[in-house]
């Protein structure tokens, strides 16, 4: 398979964060264009990025152009646009790197995003722990500014652009885009019912459009070199590059950026260098902690874009792939990532507050070697009685590790079960 | 409570959130807690005032967040990511590393003040495991020797 480099263009040009590298590769020509009406009406835009086909990057994968085209046109409010930075999804890493080495490309899709949608503000959120990204992403601000790219009439466009930066600290949840708006108001960030959806009743009540970094970071690409190239990228139905983030037991971890479509098989092994110390693969979780594990036959035929995985019943999300290696215990595994979501979980919704930590205690019995067969009945049971009934997505992002672990590593866990073979065995056999 | 040039950027934070000061909170929580190391009640006080908004408002963002402190901690602050890919590519030892070389276990602070070891999840340097924050400065890809350094220069 071939890498691409699209977002990641930039990534290793020397100086790549300053404004005057950025420009001279030709960086802020599209919005220039844009705030002079040549790249044609808002809504020519909203149908061009429709037409490319781009999915969100931040999880969810809703087509982006559809999302803007919610924005309501005839009230009287001002509207926003929130960038989320938050990024927290376990064994998601990307988006740091364009905060690190592309800031200005990403403040080029603010500018575009928000003359397009009629936002007068942009907000770059980002996770407290990126000290490096806000410092570099701040600079650029600040150079933009001093530019004239953004403020009041920018560029004598009758338009006001702001952008602005702020942060989280350190709560996964924020990552969820209701929560993200709370936080940004300064009150408890506990993700809101929807509806109303943010691009209809958002930031202060104001109609906002919440997209993922790279998601943003698309959009000049997409402006400058028109949807149908774009469209044209990857897998027909779920087009584009994307960054992929690998980790675990391969030689080579790292970002790599790749058209939708390729074989994950051909990711891991000709470009991670293949399992490290000569090892077989027992599993790779695809997006991010919050998909659905999938076994080394599926990994071997799977492509990834989104027809492709949901064939295997998993995700993109996050485009986070976490590969595992015989050694791997998955009760330890699937233990670390539920402790996880039990220490995220805001605790506003009981099934949430309640279920992740049990799931914990009972995984936590098992491991101990003193849980019993119903232990396993038990925690679908609990799952069953999570997923899909809460304010937010953070609790089906637990169960769905957690239910296709229990699904395909059942013996490991029944072989923690003090005496379970043999009643396992007449259970399956019943 | 604060020197000018750090009073002077928490007005400029305030000033992002035109018409609404209480956007504020969180930034301005952070830039007062790395000025004064913890938010202890008289600071929160100094916030809600600073913001317009009610003490039990500033309390209530402070005892969410993890990484805003409501509890006195040491002079410098480790986060180390328990979270599953660092946890599958030497986490585990670093764990067992640090609590045996600190004596003390995640969430506890040393007996001399210098170090509080903080439990952090997966904090997106998961290509570049084990990783840990001192002072929320990151390093990445760390032997046992590199943590025995960063601890040793650490004031
Ligand atoms: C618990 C939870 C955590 C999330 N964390 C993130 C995150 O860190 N970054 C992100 O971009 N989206 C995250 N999302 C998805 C956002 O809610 C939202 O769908 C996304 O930011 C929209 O942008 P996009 O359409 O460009 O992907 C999270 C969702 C949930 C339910
Ligand atoms: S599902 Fe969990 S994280 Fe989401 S709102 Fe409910 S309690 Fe909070
Ligand atoms: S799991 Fe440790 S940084 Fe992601």
């Amino acid at each position: 398979m071939k890498l691409s480099s699209v977002i990641s263009a930039r990534f290793d040009t020397p100086d790549s964060q300053s404004i005057e590298t950025y420009r001279k590769d030709g960086g802020y020509e599209t919005y220039l264009q844009v705030l002079k009406g040549e790249k044609g009406s808002p809504d020519d835009i909203v149908a061009a990025i429709k037409a490319s086909g781009l999915r969100g990057r931040g999880g969810a994968g809703f087509s982006t152009g559809m999302k803007w085209s919610f924005v309501p046109k005839n009230v009287d409010k001002p509207k926003y646009l929130c960038v989320n930075g938050d990024e927290s999804e376990p064994g998601t890493f990307k988006d740091r790197q364009i905060l690190e080495f592309d800031p200005h490309a990403l403040i080029e899709g603010v500018g575009i995003t928000c003359w397009t949608i009629g936002a007068e503000r942009g907000y770059i959120y980002l996770r407290c722990e990126f000290k490096k990204g806000i410092a570099t992403v701040q600079k650029a601000i600040d150079e933009a500014y001093a530019a004239g790219l953004f403020g009041e009439d920018v560029q004598g466009s009758g338009r006001t652009i702001h952008v602005s930066l702020t942060v989280g600290a350190g709560a996964y949840i924020c990552g969820e885009e209701t929560s993200l708006l709370n936080s940004i108001e300064g009150v408890r960030p506990y993700p809101r019912n929807k509806p109303p959806f943010p691009a209809v009743e958002g930031l202060f009540g104001c109609p906002t459009i919440i997209n993922n970094v790279e998601t943003i970071t698309n959009i000049p690409h997409i402006v400058k070199r028109g949807a149908e190239w774009y469209a044209g990228l990857g897998c027909k139905d779920d087009p584009g590059s994307r960054l992929w983030c690998v980790s675990g037991h391969v030689k080579r971890p790292g970002v790599y950026e790749a058209e939708t479509g390729f074989r994950l098989q051909e990711l891991i092994d000709e470009h991670c260098g293949g399992m490290r110390g000569g090892k077989k693969l027992k599993c790779v979780i695809p997006g991010g902690s919050s998909s659905k594990v999938l076994l080394p036959d599926e990994v071997a035929q799977v492509t990834m874009d989104t027809p492709g995985i949901r064939k295997f019943g998993s995700s993109l999300g996050s485009a986070g792939i976490i590969v595992l290696d015989e050694d791997t215990c998955m009760v330890d595994a699937v233990l670390n990532l539920m402790k996880f979501y039990a220490h995220e979980s805001c605790g506003q919704c009981t099934p949430c507050r309640e279920g992740t930590p049990w799931v914990v205690q009972v995984l936590q019995r098992i491991r101990d070697g003193k849980g019993r067969l119903v232990d396993l009945e038990l925690l679908d049971d609990i799952a069953k009685n999570m997923e899909g009934r809460t304010v937010c997505a953070l609790a089906d992002g637990a169960c769905w590790p957690l239910t296709s672990i229990l699904k395909k590593f059942r013996h490991e866990f029944v072989a923690k079960i003090p005496g379970a073979e043999k009643g396992a065995r007449e259970v399956a056999t019943a | 409570m604060f020197p000018d040039d750090v009073k002077a950027e928490l007005e400029e934070i305030r000033g992002r959130f035109p018409g609404h000061d209480k956007a504020a909170m969180v930034p301005v929580l952070r830039r007062v807690q790395e000025h004064k190391g913890w938010l202890d009640q008289a600071t929160q006080a100094w916030v809600a005032e600073f913001l317009g908004v009610t003490a039990i408002e500033v309390h209530e963002v402070v005892t969410f967040y993890p990484m805003l402190y409501d509890k006195p901690v040491g002079r410098n602050v480790l986060h180390v990511c328990r979270t599953l890919s660092c946890e599958v590519c030497g986490a585990r030892e670093l764990w067992a590393h640090l609590e045996q070389k600190l004596g003390i276990k995640r969430g506890e602070t040393t007996p001399d003040g210098r170090f509080t070891l903080k439990a952090a999840e997966c904090l997106a340097s998961c290509g570049t495991a084990p990783v840990l924050l001192i002072n929320n400065e990151r390093h990445e890809n760390l032997s046992l020797e590199q943590v025995d350094k960063l601890l040793e220069a650490a004031r």
